[in-house]
């Protein structure tokens, strides 16, 4: 299990900037961010897809959204 | 996957969205808007604490649709697209002193963004330094924001939250329905209405208010924010990401229909609602543009938050609508002949306030 960003309540940019601050500190692996409004949610992706991570699920949840962006180890992913 | 594509925010849309804005701006001062501000939402704002006597500015005086428009086209788009998100409570207070200051110094350069965009549009040089300003200003909040600046969490409250400012319009609206402008008469029931200068000069309602709808439903959709395209080029450096194309759109499109419509005329020199006073169109706007980021958003930006139910935003739209007073009863308020006696002080004064605010909510959000 990755770590967790939660940006909910939070206006723009924060949930973007903490997302960024995560997947420079985590370098990859899975975080989720949690967001509760729809343009952090597309904020959110777009930086992390920007970054060469993929965004694996957006779920709805309460009354926003949980993310999860992944990125794996070079080769990994495919080779195993 | 389940996420569902917002067709407008991607970068076609938001294309289209500034085009949209630009164009039926262009066409807003055709029909009757004053020169370069087809809209502009910190004038109109101001017109609107005009109109309702706040100030008695008389030549900045009328009930503006546009504004009202923006924000319930917001609205319905919000509730169409199940995005309204009651929420309120992060930091009000400041978003209000932020708002008022955001207004005072918009007003010392004559213009919120969008208008800095159709000034330069319609080849008002002055503009230039405005733009210059509040992209400054904006790059002063990105330090603070880098540096851990925020204004805290909001919480999901009660739908009738986020729809007070909604509300709010739709009783502004009503006014301007009992008490329309009467002939050669300076007040029509509550409301005041300029005889003269730029509050007497206006688009047909149902246009303005159409246009207004329109707008707030496309910006509601694209998340059009002149701040935030600046914001995050600086922030991020990567303007693709985001609405800067949404304003080069705005900016190109508001151009080219100025031009078809004659109202191209470049130079620096008597420029509708403008002065030319560089020093202070950059100052002016470096106050505006840093309140701004500082609160999240751009003036217009506010509005679309509002209609979408976020009831801090609508705390900013307030005081900007307060600030408007201010800027006219204490003579801080730019017109053609210059910057208004008390508007360098106040620039100052704005100035620290921001600061202040920015040096002191740091917080790093776990």
């Amino acid at each position: 299990m990755g770590s967790v960003v939660d940006a909910r309540g939070l206006s723009c940019p924060q949930p973007v900037l903490m997302t960024l601050g995560e997947i420079k500190k985590l370098g990859k692996g899975e975080i989720e961010v949690l967001v509760d409004t729809d343009t952090s949610k597309e904020n959110v992706s777009r930086a992390a897809e920007s970054q060469g991570w993929k965004v694996q699920d957006i779920r709805g949840e309460g009354e926003g959204y949980r993310i999860a962006i992944r990125k794996d180890l070079r080769g990994l992913c495919l080779n195993f | 996957m389940t996420q569902m594509k917002n067709i407008f925010a991607v970068r076609w849309g938001i294309i289209v969205v500034g085009a949209f804005i630009g164009v039926f701006a262009a066409l807003l001062q055709k029909m009757g808007n004053p020169g370069n501000m087809g809209i502009c939402v910190a004038c109109f704002d101001r017109d609107i604490a005009g109109a309702l006597g706040l100030h008695r500015a008389d030549v900045v005086q009328y009930m503006r649709p546009e504004i009202i428009g923006f924000v319930l086209g917001s609205l319905v788009a919000a509730y169409l697209f199940k995005e309204f998100r009651p929420r309120a409570g992060s930091a009000p207070i400041v978003r209000f002193v932020l708002g008022a200051f955001a207004m005072i110094g918009a007003l010392v350069f004559l213009g919120c963004p969008w208008r800095a965009l159709l000034r330069l549009a319609g080849g008002d040089g002055n503009a230039i330094l405005g733009i210059a300003g509040l992209i400054g200003g904006i790059w002063v909040g990105t330090l603070f924001l880098k540096g851990g600046y925020n204004l805290g969490r909001s919480e999901k409250t009660y739908a009738s939250v986020g729809w007070m400012l909604p509300l709010i319009m739709i009783f502004f609206l009503v006014l301007r329905f009992i008490y329309p402008p009467l002939a050669d008469k300076p007040q029509s029931g509550v409301l005041f209405y300029s005889l003269k200068g730029p509050g007497s000069m206006h688009a047909p309602l149902a246009f303005s208010l159409l246009v207004g709808l329109a707008v707030g439903f496309l910006a509601q959709r694209s998340r059009f924010c002149t701040m935030g395209a600046f914001r995050d080029l600086i922030l991020f450096r990567q303007p693709h990401l985001f609405t800067g194309t949404g304003l080069l759109s705005l900016l190109v499109f508001a151009f080219v229909t100025n031009l078809i419509l004659g109202q191209f005329h470049p130079g620096f020199a008597k420029q509708p609602v403008a002065h030319t006073l560089s020093a202070w169109n950059f100052g002016g706007m470096v106050l505006a543009g840093l309140a701004f980021a500082l609160a999240g958003g751009c003036p217009g930006r506010q509005l679309f938050l509002a209609g979408e139910g976020d009831g801090d935003a609508a705390i900013f739209v307030l005081g900007m609508i307060v600030g408007a007073g201010f800027a006219h009863n204490f003579g801080t308020a730019s017109s053609p002949a210059g910057v208004g006696p008390n508007g360098i002080a106040a620039v100052i004064i704005g100035l620290l306030v921001c600061l202040f605010i920015g040096f002191t909510m740091r917080r790093k959000m776990a």
